[in-house]
């Protein structure tokens, strides 16, 4: 096994009478991205917030790079960069301005500040809005910059905490785009997300975590599979030919076929992916039915979310807007 | 420059180099946030006009208003007043501090301060540092203001110098107050509220009026406690002679315990706002 960069063992936080986190075990490995993943009020930002140092957990053990939050919090500061949910970075100040005084802050000289905030500018392709007001930034400008900041000091964790929260499709992109470069470039990386798609984009191992615990753990694909099997969809031109359709298909299903006459489609669970897809295809082929579409369905982490949690995620905005210390374009 | 730590573009798919294993010093600390404070403030006009709008209109309402009506010792009530008035501006520039600590904490900027490898106090101070910078401002601004509405000072140029400089030094000691209040209320409506509790401080002191005309309750605590010293001591400075104002001291008797009350409050508030700090959820 390859060397953990965080180890949480029984992680408890208890704000008042609210338990935050209860007891959470988890174990990210060096060199890939984990992420955290749950409902509004789970815990992943007191984890993140843990991990950062910034509150003490009260009870169990956790260690970033071997070094313990609590003993040694000021040689954690040193390992770890945190973009947290909000952009982060100063409205008044231009990007570079931002960047070489969080440099600074990372206890670098000028010019190697300067020769970082160059550096990180050019890795984020932000040179060109460089000596811009970030006031004048888009909202995608600024949290690229906020990762940015996150980066100047080099650290071997980067604790991204809802990253894209309240960005358009483009900037989500873009920003995840930035992440996948560091991550190949030997940055490890903690992401929480409450978006399943970007915990499927960007990470190899997923936490779902609710109520302050984790209730699952893996790879996204182990955690699919406890969603249950991979389906094969046939969407009939005819309604009238689904019954035909779902005679021909069930002997290739691990169960009986599951037909829906509103949009008109047959879904049966098969053992076997890609053999199935073939012999789906073959045993269609002898009849004479319009066939508009048919595919093979792996289950989404949507619902193995649904599952587990016993609630639908929730990929709107959920009273977490992105706040920016001014709006962008105010002079 | 063969040391500088390019972060993680190296194409080699290498891991990024080992960070340094330090720790920022507190004078480049101090520097870098006093720097960015600094520059908010520079690159948003009604900020600065906001943090004089209050002194100046209270300086016009009391000047026009009680200065027919009052006169303290030998010396026309404006000339008494103004030294009061420029004193007591630094609590009010002040509350621009609250507000700001409370929206960087609101809004996650505290939380990356907090998260990098820089000593707190001096992430703490470098905010202190930047916003003396505007306190100079605003003690300035209203100073002028005094003069255009009348006021004359009677001592030296020297002691005039002396009177602004020793406004600083309150103003930063006063600084440390209104963090504490940022810190505590984490958001800039409750931060304005808590900073309000200003008032009655400045009115009961000898900002605007000589403290045996307070109630009799009142005066022991007007009398002693910091605000009363400072303005006695920059009145006294301004006058060029403590008597003029009828106070029984000299005036190196105010300013020296002016000074010893800036570093009072500055050694009770600093650390609390460092462990407030800290210890912010």
């Amino acid at each position: 096994m390859t060397e953990a960069i965080i180890e949480a063992e029984g992680v408890v936080k208890r704000f008042g009478k609210v338990g935050a986190l209860a007891g959470l075990d988890l174990v990210a490995c060096s060199g890939q991205v984990t992420a955290v993943l749950g409902p509004n009020g789970a815990g992943k930002t007191t984890f993140v917030r843990s991990v950062a140092t910034l509150i003490r957990p009260d009870a169990g053990s956790l260690r970033v790079g071997g070094i313990d939050v609590n003993r040694h919090p000021e040689q954690v500061r040193q390992v770890i960069g945190l973009a947290g949910q909000y952009a982060a970075v100063e409205p008044t100040m231009t990007g570079r301005q931002n960047l070489h005084m969080v440099a600074r802050l990372f206890a670098q000289s000028r010019q190697q500040a300067a020769a970082s905030a160059d550096a990180v500018l050019a890795q984020l392709d932000l040179t060109e809005v460089a000596d811009r007001l970030v006031r004048t930034y888009s909202g995608g400008l600024r949290r690229r910059l906020d990762l940015g900041a996150s980066l100047v000091g080099t650290p071997r964790l980067l604790l991204l905490d809802e990253p894209t929260t309240g960005l358009d499709p483009r900037s989500r992109n873009q920003l995840w785009e930035a992440i996948r470069s560091l991550v190949a470039q030997g940055t490890d990386v903690l992401l929480t997300t409450q978006y399943l798609d970007e915990a499927d984009q960007l990470a190899s191992q997923v936490a779902i975590i609710d109520h302050g615990r984790v209730i699952a753990h893996g790879t996204p694909a182990e955690l699919k599979a406890l969603a249950g099997s991979d389906m094969i969809e046939v969407r009939a031109h005819h309604a009238a030919d689904l019954p035909a359709l779902a005679r021909a298909i069930a002997p290739i299903g691990s169960d009986q076929p599951r037909i829906d006459m509103g949009t008109s489609r047959i879904t049966v669970p098969v053992a076997t992916g890609q053999s199935a897809i073939t012999a789906a295809v073959q045993a269609l082929g002898g009849l004479d039915i319009d066939v508009d579409d048919i595919g093979l369905r792996r289950p989404t982490l949507d619902e193995v979310f649904l599952k587990l949690t016993g609630a639908p995620s929730q990929p709107g905005n959920n009273g977490k807007p992105e706040r920016a210390t001014e709006r962008a374009g105010t002079p | 420059m063969t040391a500088v730590p390019i972060p993680a573009n190296s194409d080699t798919g290498a891991r990024p180099s080992a960070p340094a294993g330090r720790t920022a010093g507190v004078g480049a600390t101090v520097s870098a946030v006093a720097v960015r404070t600094l520059r908010k403030y520079m690159h948003t006009p009604q900020l600065l006009v906001t943090t004089i709008v209050g002194g100046a209109t209270f300086m016009i309402l009391f000047r026009y208003i009680f200065g027919g009506a009052l006169r303290f010792g030998t010396v026309p009530y404006v000339d008494f007043l103004i030294p009061g008035m420029v004193m007591t501006s630094v609590l009010i520039t002040g509350t621009g501090s609250a507000v700001g600590v409370a929206e960087d904490s609101d809004q996650g900027f505290s939380d990356r301060l907090r998260s990098l490898p820089a000593p707190r106090i001096g992430l703490l101070a470098g905010r202190a540092l930047g916003d003396t910078g505007v306190v100079a401002w605003g003690t300035a601004f209203t100073a002028a203001l005094g003069f255009a509405l009348g006021f004359r000072i009677h001592g030296t140029a020297g002691e005039a110098l002396l009177a602004f400089g020793l406004c600083l030094a309150c103003g930063f000691a006063f600084l440390w107050v209104f963090i504490c209040i940022g810190l505590v209320s984490r958001n800039a409506q409750a931060a304005q509220g808590f900073s309000m509790l200003a008032y009655p401080v400045i009115f009961v002191s000898s900002a605007y009026v000589r403290v045996n005309t307070l109630p009799g309750w009142m005066q022991p605590v007007a009398e002693h406690q910091p605000i009363t010293i400072m303005c006695n001591a920059v009145r006294s400075l301004a006058l060029g002679n403590p008597a003029l104002a009828g106070l029984g001291h000299t005036t190196t008797y105010w300013a020296l315990l002016s000074l010893a009350w800036a570093a009072g409050i500055t050694l009770v508030f600093a650390p609390l706002a460092t462990t407030l700090y800290r210890r912010s959820p």
